[in-house]
């Protein structure tokens, strides 16, 4: 299947997960880690209304900008200073995430 | 100590629908929510958000659906108990339950419905030293009572619709109220943003931007905050006699996780034949339960609501029969 992406999810005990996305279901990155039943909170449902999806990407993909809701979430969580962190539902997996490697935030079990 | 037929545990929209079909049965109900204002993580976390799959309803707002759960339950007289967290229980004598909140109000029912969401929320808390040693002593998370601030020398920390509604609305009690903000934009409707830069131009209120507390000081009581500018990392000292951080509230599933429950992750798992628990007299309808097939959806817990007060008749009266009215023919009569 051409439309399947493989991305690299640490969870919080450090163990890696390659997990297969589909990139043609309008699927964010944050659902995409729950349909795998990895364990992540991501209480608003997707809205970057919460910061319970919280990820930091550690591979060097050029990733979409972050909409200002995004950094203002990041910000109100005290997340924004930690180094390469976004949240996971504001991710539209894209054919350019392909590889992407990221690991789960501490909110994500809060 | 208060007395009613089901106690609900959440005030969010499965709480609230509860009332309505408790009502349609003649039970009462009385919700205890750990938020000060009904409607759960709709009024907390979204709104000003619309909501597309209620049925009959092709578009809502989150605070109008909360709005209108709360004028169809208003027959059946619901009492709250809000901006307290449901404790502890323990089993009474005549069988019924006692319930205590973290405040200490207490509650007696037969029947105790959870519809507790994805738990209580709690807020996000800045990283200050000594913070906790100054709350209820000038810090709060959670304003219940504006008077409280009454000709007070107020400080607000956020950038979000609760931080710059709160700042506008205190402007006219407080005596002096000052924003906080990390950032030097804010994430809230417009016309609050407006209205607060409109205050701080006017003088009525201070706002300072780019910076946050570092620091809190007093003796016995909040008396002194520092703040420290992010660029110039210049720090002020003022006076104050509350701090009031507002980052927002995350959930946790709290108190209830020790009563003896079953839980599986987060959640309590429940007899889909009437959503009881492993607990007698004890029910969970809404986003808190699990089953087999469970999706969280608000019009999943209208449905588990509805069954679950049948069940709770049966156990409250169980020698009288039940007999399914259509409100169309019967009406609602109210309390």
């Amino acid at each position: 299947m051409e439309d399947l992406i493989q991305i690299k999810v640490t969870d919080l005990s450090g163990i890696a997960h390659i997990i297969d996305a589909p990139t043609d279901m309008n699927l964010s990155l944050m659902e995409a880690i729950k349909a795998n039943g990895l364990q992540i909170k991501a209480t608003c449902g997707g809205m970057a209304l919460c910061a319970t999806c919280h990820v930091l990407v550690h591979s060097d993909h050029a990733l979409p900008p972050m909409s200002d809701d995004e950094e203002a979430m990041l910000d109100q969580a005290f997340l924004l200073d930690i180094p390469h962190s976004r949240l996971s539902c504001q991710l539209h997996l894209t054919q350019q995430m392909n590889g992407l490697e990221v690991s789960l935030g501490e909110s994500t079990e809060e | 100590m208060i007395e009613t037929d089901i106690l609900i545990i959440g005030a969010g929209p499965c709480g609230l629908f509860t009332v309505f079909e408790a009502g349609l049965i003649k039970l009462h109900c009385h919700l205890i929510d750990a938020l000060a204002q009904p409607g759960g993580q709709l009024t907390e976390i979204y709104p000003k958000k619309p909501i597309y799959d209620i049925p009959g309803c092709p578009e809502i707002l989150a605070d109008q659906l909360v709005k209108n759960l709360m004028k169809q339950a208003e027959p059946f007289k619901p009492g709250f108990t809000l901006g307290e967290r449901a404790e502890t229980i323990e089993k009474m004598d005549d069988g019924r339950w006692k319930l205590t909140t973290n405040r200490g109000t207490v509650h007696a029912a037969p029947i105790i419905a959870i519809a507790g969401g994805l738990g209580c929320f709690e807020p996000r808390k800045p990283v200050i030293p000594l913070l906790s040693n100054f709350e209820d002593v000038g810090v709060d998370y959670i304003i219940k009572d504006p008077e409280k601030y009454r000709d007070k020398n107020v400080v607000i920390a956020g950038g979000g619709d609760s931080a710059l509604d709160w700042t506008i609305f205190l402007a006219d009690v407080a005596k002096k109220v000052t924003l906080i903000h990390r950032r030097t934009t804010f994430r809230g409707h417009l016309d609050s943003v407006q209205k607060a830069m409109d205050l701080a131009i006017s003088g009525k209120i201070e706002l300072l931007l780019n910076s946050e507390v570092t620091a809190l000081k007093g003796d016995g009581k909040l008396e002194e905050i520092e703040i420290t500018h992010f660029d110039t990392k210049m720090v002020l000292v003022q006076s104050a006699d509350h701090f009031i951080p507002l980052f927002g509230l995350s959930p946790k599933l709290g108190p209830l996780k020790d009563w003896g429950l079953n839980l599986s992750k987060e959640s309590i798992p429940v007899n889909t034949i009437d959503y009881s628990t492993n607990i007698p007299g004890i029910y969970a309808v809404g986003d808190i339960n699990d089953y087999p097939g469970k999706l969280r959806l608000i019009l999943c817990g209208f449905h588990e609501a509805t069954m679950m007060v049948q069940s709770a008749f049966k156990r409250i009266y169980p020698d009288k029969n039940l007999v399914l009215k259509y409100t169309t023919v019967s009406g609602v009569n109210a309390f």
